[in-house]
């Protein structure tokens, strides 16, 4: 075991989990009742993949380490998480954006870690593919709703558009790591998925009647633990009872 | 929050092969694409099913309880109308 390989599979488990995190604060603040339990399905989706691949990670280290710990003991720079995922909600056209963007970037990587030679990670990922068509599906089709819906929805969803664009390129900015893990055949060279995604977001953009933004400055810093100043609030109310009653179990 | 709903859909599952389609609750969904999501996040999020029908509640025509005295009174003295005269071998288990 090489600590990329640790740190590869511990960063996936950080998009899912503060994805999660982000998601599940809509859970009874959703516009009507089936969307909010939609969300919290989602929501629970995403914790509940952090938690397989947290665990796996854990094992890789081989120290005491257990999902907790890496879940609840670890500070922001320790985080790897895209920077998108741990952007403020916004509003439901912001959360459903950010979602079909880090949905379909989440299928097409589970669909190639398929065939990862870590076999405890391609098994997570064939059930994260599952789970992620779906999520695909229900975004998608908010997306289209709302950005092809009233102008007030449609502008909502441009501004939104407009605001994550930025955050996008990170997502195919591999560094040192998914190099290795991708020459071992146990990861993916994540800028191999950047065409597919790009196809098949412009498709859905257009339907929506959306404005794809131009590529111009993109955030970055993610990967290396460098987030933006929402990360430690984020964290502060997801890592409060462990941090105050370290060990406390209900 | 808006106070007009979204349409309302009846939602029927199917919980495995082989058996009928059960009326299992209802939801509000723009069209039929939504409300198919919305009830497979909210019926069959615990394996409850296989199999979703989703139909519109304005599309069912429902028995009024005013026509229950003519609708179904009249059966209830029709006892010969239960297969009940035959002679059950023991052997088979109803």
């Amino acid at each position: 075991m090489s600590s990329a390989h640790f740190e590869y599979v511990q960063r996936l488990g950080d998009n899912a989990l503060i994805l999660g995190q982000r998601l599940s604060a809509w859970c009874g603040h959703s516009p009507f009742l089936e969307e909010d339990i939609a969300m919290a399905n989602t929501a629970l989706d995403l914790i509940g993949r952090a938690r397989m691949l947290y665990t796996h990670a854990a094992q890789l280290e081989g120290s005491d380490r257990d999902e907790d710990a890496l879940a609840y003991g670890r500070d922001e720079r320790q985080f790897g998480n895209f920077l998108i995922c741990e952007l403020p909600n916004g509003d439901y056209a912001f959360t459903l954006l950010r979602q079909y963007l880090v949905d379909v970037y989440h299928h097409q990587l589970f669909l190639a870690l398929g065939t990862s030679s870590d076999p405890t990670l391609a098994a997570i990922a064939a059930k994260a593919v599952k789970e992620t068509a779906y999520h695909v599906r229900r975004s998608g089709d908010w997306v289209v709703r709302l950005g092809d819906g009233t102008q007030q929805s449609h502008s909502r969803c441009q501004l939104a558009l407009d605001e994550l664009w930025a955050y996008t390129g990170e997502l195919f900015a591999g560094d040192g790591i998914d190099q290795a893990m991708a020459a071992q055949g146990i990861g993916v060279d994540p800028a191999q998925l950047a065409p597919a995604w790009s196809e098949t977001v412009a498709n859905q953009l257009k339907q929506a009647t959306l404005q794809q933004p131009r590529d111009e400055w993109q955030a970055g810093g993610g990967r290396a633990g460098l987030h933006t100043e929402h990360m430690g609030h984020l964290l502060a109310e997801l890592q409060f009872m462990q941090r105050a009653y370290p060990g406390l179990k209900w | 929050m808006s106070s007009k709903h979204l349409p309302l859909w009846e939602i029927f599952i199917r919980s495995r092969r082989g058996l009928d389609h059960k009326h299992i609750g209802s939801l509000h969904a723009a069209d039929a694409t939504q409300a198919m999501q919305a009830a497979r996040d909210t019926y069959t999020r615990r394996q409850e099913g296989v199999s979703i029908w989703v139909v519109r509640s304005s599309d069912i025509h429902a028995s009024q309880f005013e026509d229950d005295a003519a609708f179904f009174d009249p059966a209830a003295d029709k006892i010969y109308r239960h297969p009940t005269f035959y002679d059950v071998p023991d052997e088979l288990k109803l």
